[in-house]
């Protein structure tokens, strides 16, 4: 088992391009992913969640602190950890197989191999006959869905999804948060999710992480079982009747309300 | 001709609704073809008006029949040694051996001014010293340097069409969003594959944009370069027979120089489409 882990980790950004002033955006993060765990981050618009997930994949490099894997510095971004985008970063250039068999391009894997793992990718996202599609041609849902596909094309140890649902209706997204859940349990790697939603974060993390902004630092660290019962066939309108969502729902509702209270 | 960088950066066109305004452009562009075709129409007219009633002597305007006899007979038996197939092929020979060479040149240099500082502090000041300069003004320069021969004419072509297309591949490079390097960059990619996977595809369009410009601008070049030193070629066929005031076969030689760059602006914007249908859908 994997672990990524940030500790005491800082990020400033100039104020402006001439000056040589700095805002923090985060300020001393520590936080720990297993490839067990499924973290959510939620967090009021500007909190840092971005620049958290940046951090993580290496896009960004902290002011102070630490970014490993298994005790390990991460230079920058790796295949270990493979990012899919809010607003899916598709290469238009590339049908749906190819761009899921992107990562293994990189890799060198043989065209033949790398169509049959395209190929398998896109069934278990559930488009097998998308395959000869051109990017333009897909639905925002099954971007996202091509997305995750070559996210996991990279066969990474964690998996980055910055709000990757944000964006689609309500119905195409409870569809893909519980497709989201399935791929997590089968794929058995870390998954970071940062969202806008609270119920998404409830409903699919083993743990609730609530960033407060100005400057953004972890408020609260939350462990969620909601998504486990759901995996375990538990009906979807019983969990949210039960007492201890209700319980978490208003406690972390309240949370981000005071963040926007102290803000304004 | 000077090409403003400003015209290349939006060349690549960005967001949803760019698909919508070719659409309602093409149907303008439908609306305004009769009227289009009439003003041609009236022009020929005027033009035959004009010399049948001979309001302006034949030696300066012989009638459009009289051109298209120019145009026959240079077809067929030729003018000053060569067959107007043969002052074309001169002509395209040239342009396209320009291309290659600013092509070959061009996209390297830009892709190092879009990706690296000090690809764009060497080339930048070089690229705006070349960019204004009207082509004819250094072709004498080149002459001296290099003789008379094809090489000059080349050479000349070739930097008037490097400038748009140095200047459309790094607008393209720098057109290309973060997430899709940083995206390469978290699957493992290296530098090398994110130039060649990721940032060179993304400024295809905007190269072939570049590349449409730079043969507008080499082919005015071009007949500029013929005009002062060649034994074939377009140029080269008008400016004999002004010399002799053969003004039939100077009407016909800009009129096939004429049809020649509609052609090629057509063939450079199917090329658009058949490589890169994604464009439009950016
Ligand atoms: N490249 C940058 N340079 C300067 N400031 C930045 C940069 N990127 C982000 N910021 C600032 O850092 C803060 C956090 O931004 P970030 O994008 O991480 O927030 P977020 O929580 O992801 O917001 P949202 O929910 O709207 O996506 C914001 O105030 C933003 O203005
Ligand atoms: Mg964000």
């Amino acid at each position: 088992m994997s672990v990524l882990s940030l500790q005491s980790v800082s990020l400033a950004f100039p104020v402006d391009r001439d000056s040589r002033r700095t805002r923090l955006v985060l300020d001393g993060i520590t936080l720990h992913l297993a490839s067990d765990e499924f973290i959510a981050v939620i967090g009021r618009s500007g909190s840092g969640k971005t620049s958290l997930l940046n951090l993580a994949a290496g896009f960004l490099k902290p002011t102070s602190g630490r970014i490993s894997v298994d005790g390990e510095d991460i230079g920058g971004p790796g295949a270990d950890r493979a990012v899919v985008f809010q607003d899916d970063a598709l290469y238009p250039w590339l049908n749906a197989r190819d761009n899921v068999a992107f990562p293994l391009k990189l890799r060198g894997v043989a065209k033949q191999e790398r169509r049959r793992r395209a190929g398998e990718l896109l069934a278990k996202v559930g488009l097998e006959s998308a395959g000869d599609k051109n990017i333009w041609e897909l639905s925002g849902g099954m971007r996202q869905r091509v997305g995750i596909a070559r996210a996991l094309a990279s066969e990474p140890r964690f998996l980055l999804l910055d709000e990757p649902l944000g964006a689609l209706d309500a119905l195409t997204r409870a569809r893909l948060q519980q497709f989201l859940l399935n791929v997590w349990s089968e794929s058995r790697t870390g998954a970071l999710l940062i969202t806008h939603s609270i119920e998404e974060a409830m409903l699919l993390a083993t743990r609730v992480v609530v960033l407060a902004p100005n400057p953004g630092r972890i408020v609260a660290d939350i462990p969620a079982g909601f998504g486990r019962q759901l995996l375990a066939g538990k009906p979807l309108q019983e969990i949210k009747d039960s007492p201890e969502y209700r319980r978490l729902h208003d406690g972390l509702t309240g949370l981000i309300h005071t963040d926007s209270e102290e803000a304004a | 001709m000077s090409i403003d960088a400003g015209t290349i950066a939006p060349a690549a066109p960005v967001g949803p609704e760019a698909a919508q305004p070719e659409t309602v452009q093409a149907k303008r562009s439908h609306g305004t073809l009769p009227i289009s075709l009439a003003t041609i129409a009236a022009i020929v007219a005027g033009w035959s008006l004009a010399s049948a009633y001979g309001i302006v002597s034949p030696l300066f305007l012989p009638s459009p029949l009289t051109v298209l006899k120019a145009i026959y007979n240079v077809a067929i038996n030729g003018f000053v040694d060569s067959t107007l197939a043969q002052h074309t092929l001169a002509s395209l020979l040239r342009i396209f051996a320009a291309l290659a060479a600013s092509v070959a040149i061009g996209i390297p240099a830009g892709l190092a001014i879009g990706t690296s500082r000090i690809g764009k502090g060497i080339l930048d000041p070089v690229v705006e010293f070349l960019r204004p300069l009207p082509p004819l003004a250094y072709l004498p320069l080149i002459i001296i340097w290099i003789g008379i021969g094809e090489a000059s004419k080349i050479t000349v072509i070739a930097l008037a069409m490097l400038p748009p297309i140095i200047l459309s591949t790094a607008a393209g490079v720098k057109s290309a969003p973060a997430d899709f390097t940083n995206a390469a960059r978290s699957f493992g990619a290296g530098r090398l594959q994110i130039l060649l996977h990721v940032i060179l595809p993304g400024a295809i369009p905007s190269i072939l944009t570049g590349t449409r410009i730079a043969l507008g601008a080499g082919w005015s070049t071009l007949v500029a370069a013929e005009l002062v030193a060649a034994s074939q070629g377009l140029g080269f066929m008008i400016q004999s027979a002004a010399q002799f005031l053969v003004t039939d076969i100077v009407i016909a030689g800009i009129i096939v120089i004429a049809a020649i760059a509609f052609l090629l602006e057509i063939l450079a914007r199917l090329l658009e489409r058949w490589f890169v249908p994604w464009a439009a859908h950016r």
